[in-house]
């Protein structure tokens, strides 16, 4: 990594000289913003889950099994990109990455490098399943680039995976997981679900101590969230159980205890990884790093502009095919408002925010002290810092009583 | 001007909602007052706040001319009246200016407890009465017996109600003949000196102090030195006019006639409603008898959101009382609402006028505490102080007893519901006075009860109980010793002057178990965990606690996601609830008004 100079807040980046970083360091996170990644959303599925909101295709839907038109649109997607900065990190997301074939992702990186040429050392990530998984496709994977895989293993409780809906056994989660390990990837992650209404502390336990036990190099834990017109929703407005926060907070605070104390540092609200296995593309996102996004639905930030693309697979096919980007909107923000979302997603990280100009002014302001006092935030090495995480959403709502005039 | 034996002042007296205002549409319409095309549902009612409502607030005085079927020319002053128990004194006062007037009933509703008390008022004034049955062409109209109840309440025939259809216009024409035929003209003295009577009183931002007058006797000019006998104020009558219902300036008012007086004078409290006009020179020396200043009955806490908002405040309710003399207020502070005032009203209704008005035409945004009554305090010391709001009460060991206020209470209920209205009453603590029976399905119920009792939902819980049917009217009676207790409200063991209530003290324990129940709901939970008590003195009757907040963070944040994360965020935010600190608390407006709503 050389040494960089921040063009335009002059921060000079030190060099540190490790290898690993703890994640959770300012110097890292500072680092970040000046990496350029890209995203890919492969927006094919076996099925819905009950919970999920994203840009999906499930296989019986229409256009859910003609994936080769897919990967010759993004191909050209690609092309259109007017930019060519190196790229320092790759996430493959979904849907489900996996149901391309390992040559058509290969396909796909192919392109990335031809038009911004890839860094040898760039974290090149997948999302996986952990019933696809097999040794022959970690190795595929690793062949083709890949050195990061996030297994959605979710819990290991047969009872909740049930409840979300998912299809792969405990056994399988094993299996996938040793089966990377083997392959040799650099980081293997684990996501986790915590919250399902079917969960009890003692399966949440027993999930969480098998998932440390398999001694992952990164950790999310996302709490079940009900969000609008998914099947969840539906179930919950026709009396269904609904997650519920105070549990919520009990399997969080248990959670990072376990993963704290296994040697998983916590980075982000929900992320936790040892030294060196941080995930890069999503630490540069929320560093307001610059990346480019392709696929259905999917959003980049580039040159302080936040451009989207068209979500339904049919009309994204057209517009590719049709020679243009598929682009369904975008929006330039005004310097505060980019300001703001720097500061606002600055809090989610255990390193927390340089203050900038909202943070002082925030930090004085009657909120600013009121949870300052309750110990909720603190100043850390000239940092804002959140220290109950799980509280996040309330002081970045406390933060948008800071104006414009104010700083 | 007209002799006075061609004039005919009246009234429409009636329930709300009985249509006196479509009635008075209906005449100024067929007597060509106003033509068809700038007819606008309840042209009198002239506050927006009234025709939303439905309500006349102010009272209001029209000039009509008519022709008789025998051809002579008449001129009629149509004096409306408030429909409200809250603003009866104006009622009063515009039956002052009238030798008779028209008692509505709906025909499907019949005779209710507003009407009885405003007809035994046109009685006792000696006012001549046309009872009147409207809304005849309704499907569930029963116009006979809603005229045999009235021909029982004023004692004549049922031949004499004239049925009529506001509405459609049938008998209408009958009700105009009855008005010259029936009603009596005035009986002023042509020649004597100058005697008229203001009957209300309003400022305009442009012309000052706008009053309306009734010449009793002899006649006034514009330009005429004239003097308020009240105030002692000699001034020029710059402006003489009538409503028709435009305004319309004229030279003179004669015995008998109404209609408007601008003097230039700019502070309405020099204008007393009830006083007498007279000239400055050669006038009369006996004043008219005059009216009883209304008295406010009810007491809140007005206090601005924004502290900063506390002088507009102050002007916003100087403004009111230009118009609304009935209002009366003073500067209060709250330690959990910061500087606000305690303003008193004639009744709820008045209240929520008010507040919406202040609301609605100042853009202020306010907290308004709950509703107390004028209690007063013995003293162990023999003295006796005014008590009204909470904070007023003295410490107990200087306290010997309080009173309070009662009132005499009128309801008219369909006589199944007899029992239901006489266990809301034992509830409330009222005793029971005489109960009569309007005809065998209605009956009339007299009871003595606190005021306090019947100012949060009383007449709401009346109409739900009797499915609607029941009317209320009440009128102030004496004070009278009751068991009161404060109960305060302790937020995380800090009392909140706010929140504190007078109640008696059979009714404190079920009343602060109710409270911190509901204020439990209200209040989001915070940062740290808060107990909500409610005490008698040192003594906490009743217990519960918000639990902390732990958990409000979204999951997830993808970088493709952040401005609509920052989007909800903002909305989040902008949706949050009105919040007031309470010391460490954020409690939102709701809570403050929680007591009205609270069922004990």
């Amino acid at each position: 990594m050389n040494v960089e100079q921040g063009p335009d807040t002059g921060y000079r980046i030190p060099d540190t000289g490790h290898s690993s970083p703890r994640p959770d360091s300012p110097e890292l996170a500072e680092r970040a913003h000046y990496w350029r990644s890209a995203y890919v959303h492969i927006p094919f599925c076996a099925r819905r889950c009950p919970y999920c909101d994203f840009a999906v295709v499930a296989a019986d839907e229409a256009g859910g099994s003609d994936t080769q038109r897919y990967v010759d649109a993004l191909v050209a997607e690609i092309g259109m990109e007017s930019d060519s900065s190196e790229l320092h990190a790759i996430n493959f997301g979904g849907g489900t990455p996996t149901r391309l074939h390992p040559d058509a992702l290969a396909q796909i990186i192919g392109a990335l490098d031809t038009q911004f040429s890839i860094e040898d050392d760039a974290e090149i990530s997948i999302e996986a399943n952990p019933e696809d998984w097999t040794p022959a496709l970690a190795d595929d994977l690793r062949r083709i680039g890949f050195n990061r895989v996030s297994f959605g293993i979710q819990s290991f409780d047969p009872v909740v995976l049930e409840a979300l809906g998912r299809v792969h056994s405990p056994r399988d989660a094993l299996e996938a997981f040793t089966a990377a390990r083997a392959a040799d990837f650099t980081t293997v992650s684990i996501d986790l679900i915590y919250g399902t209404p079917a969960e009890t502390d003692e399966s949440w336990h027993a999930t969480v101590e098998r998932a440390i036990g398999l001694g992952p190099d990164h950790l999310s834990a996302y709490a079940l969230t009900v969000e609008g017109g998914t099947v969840l929703s539906r179930a919950v407005r026709g009396g269904a159980p609904e997650p519920d926060p105070d549990e919520q907070a009990d399997r969080y605070e248990y959670l990072d205890q376990v993963a704290q104390s296994a040697g998983l540092i916590r980075y982000e609200v929900s992320n936790w990884a040892r030294p060196g296995h941080a995930c890069r593309y999503n630490l540069s996102t929320w560093m307001m790093g610059e990346f480019s996004a392709f696929g259905t639905g999917a959003h980049d930030s580039r040159n302080g502009v936040r451009a989207r693309n068209i979500r339904r697979l049919d009309a994204y096919l057209k517009h590719v095919e049709a020679g243009t980007r598929p682009r369904s909107g975008s929006e330039r923000l005004g310097e505060f408002e980019s300001e703001r979302e720097r500061f606002m997603v600055g809090l989610r990280l255990a390193a927390g925010v340089l203050p900038g100009v909202i943070g002082s002014p925030f930090i004085m302001s009657d909120e600013g002290r009121r949870l300052t006092d309750a110990g909720v935030i603190a100043v850390r090495n000239g940092r804002v810092v959140v220290l109950r995480p799980l509280l996040t959403d309330l002081v970045a709502r406390s933060v948008l009583s800071v104006s414009p005039g104010d700083c | 001007m007209t002799a006075p034996s061609r004039i005919r002042n009246f009234s429409i007296i009636a329930h709300i909602d009985h249509g006196k205002s479509t009635l008075a549409d209906r005449l100024l319409e067929r007597t060509g007052a106003i033509s068809e095309r700038d007819m606008r549902e309840q042209v009198l009612d002239e506050m927006d706040l009234e025709r939303e409502r439905g309500i006349t607030i102010k009272a209001n005085a029209v000039r009509i001319d008519y022709e008789a079927s025998s051809g002579e020319k008449y001129q009629f002053n149509l004096i409306d009246t408030p429909g409200h128990v809250d603003f009866s004194y104006e009622v009063s006062r515009s039956l002052e200016a009238c030798e008779g007037a028209v008692l509505v009933v709906d025909a499907s509703q019949g005779v209710e407890a507003q009407t009885l008390a405003n007809a035994y008022m046109a009685i006792e004034e000696g006012l001549e009465i046309i009872p009147v049955v409207n809304k005849i062409d309704l499907p569930a109209a029963d116009p006979d017996r809603a005229a045999a109840e009235l021909a029982g309440v004023l004692g004549g025939t049922a031949d004499e109600v004239i049925r009529v259809s506001a509405k459609t216009g049938v008998g209408i024409d009958e009700l105009l003949e009855a008005i010259v035929d029936r009603l009596p003209p005035p009986e002023g003295d042509e020649d004597a000196a100058l005697r008229a009577l203001v009957f209300d009183s309003f400022y305009d931002t442009y012309r000052g102090v706008v009053s309306h007058v009734r010449v009793v006797d002899g006649s006034i000019a514009t330009r005429q030195p004239i003097r308020f006998m009240a105030t002692d104020l000699d001034v020029d009558a710059d402006e003489l006019g009538i409503r028709r219902p435009s305004t319309e300036a004229v030279q003179r008012l004669g015995t008998g006639e109404v209609g408007y007086l601008i003097t230039g004078v700019k502070e309405i409290d020099l204008i007393r409603v009830g006083d007498t006009v007279t000239h400055a020179t050669n006038g009369s020396f006996e004043a008219l008898p005059g009216y009883q200043e209304p008295k406010p009955m009810v007491f809140s806490g007005l206090f601005p959101t924004d502290g900063d908002d506390f002088e507009r405040l102050r002007e916003a309710l100087d403004k009111l009382r230009l118009n609304d003399s009935s209002l009366v207020f003073q500067a209060e502070t709250s330690r959990a609402l910061g500087f606000g005032f305690r303003v008193g009203f004639l009744g709820l209704l008045h209240m929520e006028i008010v507040r919406e008005r202040l609301e609605r035409e100042y853009d202020l945004e306010l907290v308004a505490t709950a509703p107390s009554v004028a209690y007063r305090a013995n003293l162990t010391s023999g003295q006796q102080i005014p008590v009204r709001s909470p904070q007023d009460l003295p410490d107990v060991s200087s306290l010997d007893s309080i009173e309070e206020p009662f009132v005499k209470v009128m309801i008219i209920t369909p006589s199944e519901f007899i029992g239901t209205v006489m266990e809301l009453v034992q509830q409330r603590r009222g005793e029971m006075g005489e109960m009569t029976y309007l005809s065998p399905e209605r009956a009339e119920l007299h009871y003595r009860i606190p005021l306090a009792e019947i100012v949060f939902d009383f007449f709401d819980q009346l109409k739900t109980r009797t499915r609607g049917y029941a009317s209320l009217d009440y009128e102030p009676d004496d004070y009278q010793e009751s068991d009161l207790v404060r109960v305060n409200i302790l937020l995380n063991g800090l009392p909140v002057d706010a929140f504190s209530t007078i109640v008696h003290r059979e009714k404190a324990y079920t009343y602060g178990k109710a409270m911190v129940e509901r204020l439990r709901e209200l209040i989001p939970r915070q940062l740290f965990d808060v107990p909500i008590q409610a005490a008698i003195g040192t003594r906490i009757i009743s217990r519960e606690t918000i639990k902390a907040r732990r958990k409000d963070v979204t999951a997830k944040c993808y970088g493709g996601d952040i401005t609509r994360k920052r989007k909800l965020l903002e909305r989040q935010k902008a949706g949050k609830r009105r919040m007031k600190m309470v010391g460490q608390v954020e409690v939102p407006q709701e809570a403050f008004v929680a007591a009205l709503k609270l069922e004990t």
